[in-house]
């Protein structure tokens, strides 16, 4: 019950902030990536900010190896670039692009967001449901390529 | 010249940031939006499912309460079906193709200095700046 409690906590703290910094906002994250038109800088202090507590509490979780609830700190993922990586995040940075959305932002507006935010929550569900074997399928051609 | 949007910015970001450090050092786990719903659309969640829900919940509950304090916020987003559909389902494949998406790789992933997190991060930031180049330069359709 504690986990769910805090990762609504998480969640809600979270959304808030997308709220706040303007990412629910499709033309702020159009204008950020849109770096030969009018190039709008905001989402540089959005990342920068979010980096900042997250770097401390990395530091902290690295003299600990278990969370206040018990579980174990996540380890580094192995350091590999793979066709996944490479392909998936082209592809997400396109959708993120052309609809000015990324999947945190889909989420928390889906009550504000009209026909069209819930219109692109379902598509992105369904494009989550059918990755899976789109995966393994690179992972096996790179893997004889 | 500086702009209060970039303060707000710079505000909603440290929540972000301090949201994700909550989530990893008292449930210990890597707070992305995409894994988080993702392993729940696919049924990978498992044991996981019900804290994950619990996030999404605040994720949503949260937001409508302050959107609707605020008299409601405006997302802008497109009425074309087509891009709405296309770029959802972009998202979608692409953060799960590649396990994270701005939230897993690009917060989480930067500030531990994860090279699949900076890797991720440049190609979402060079697929992104391509359709707005392609899409909004020279095709004026968003």
């Amino acid at each position: 019950m504690q986990r769910n409690i805090f990762a609504f906590l998480s969640g809600a703290l979270f959304g808030a902030g997308l709220l706040m910094s303007g990412m629910v906002d499709t033309v702020k994250v159009q204008g950020w990536l849109d770096v030969f038109g009018t190039w709008d800088p905001t989402l540089a202090f959005v990342l920068g900010g979010a980096i900042v507590p997250m770097a401390i509490a990395w530091r902290i979780a690295a003299r600990h190896r278990k969370s206040l609830l018990g579980s174990a700190i996540p380890p580094a993922p192995t350091a590999t670039i793979d066709a996944n990586i490479v392909i998936g995040s082209v592809l997400f940075g396109m959708g993120w692009g052309l609809a000015g959305l990324c999947p945190g932002p889909a989420i928390a507006s889906v009550t504000f967001g009209g026909w069209g935010g819930a219109l692109f929550l379902v598509a992105m569900a369904a494009g989550m449901y059918v990755a899976p074997p789109i995966r393994s399928k690179i992972e096996h051609h790179s893997a004889h390529a | 010249m500086i702009e209060i949007e970039w303060i707000w910015g710079l505000v909603g970001g440290l929540m972000i940031g301090t949201a994700a450090a909550m989530y990893l050092l008292i449930n210990g786990r890597v707070m992305g939006a995409s894994g988080i719903l993702g392993s729940l659309v696919d049924g990978t969640a498992k044991a996981a499912a019900p804290e994950r829900i619990a996030f999404i919940a605040g994720l949503v509950i949260i937001p409508a309460v302050l959107a609707a304090v605020l008299g409601g916020v405006d997302t802008h987003i497109s009425s074309n079906l087509v891009v709405i559909i296309v770029a959802g389902l972009l998202v979608g494949i692409g953060t799960r193709l590649a396990y994270g998406c701005t939230s897993g790789h690009g917060v989480c992933g930067i500030s531990r200095l994860s090279l699949r997190g900076i890797v991720a991060t440049v190609f979402y930031l060079l697929g992104g700046g391509l359709m707005m180049v392609l899409f909004r330069h020279v095709l004026g359709i968003i």
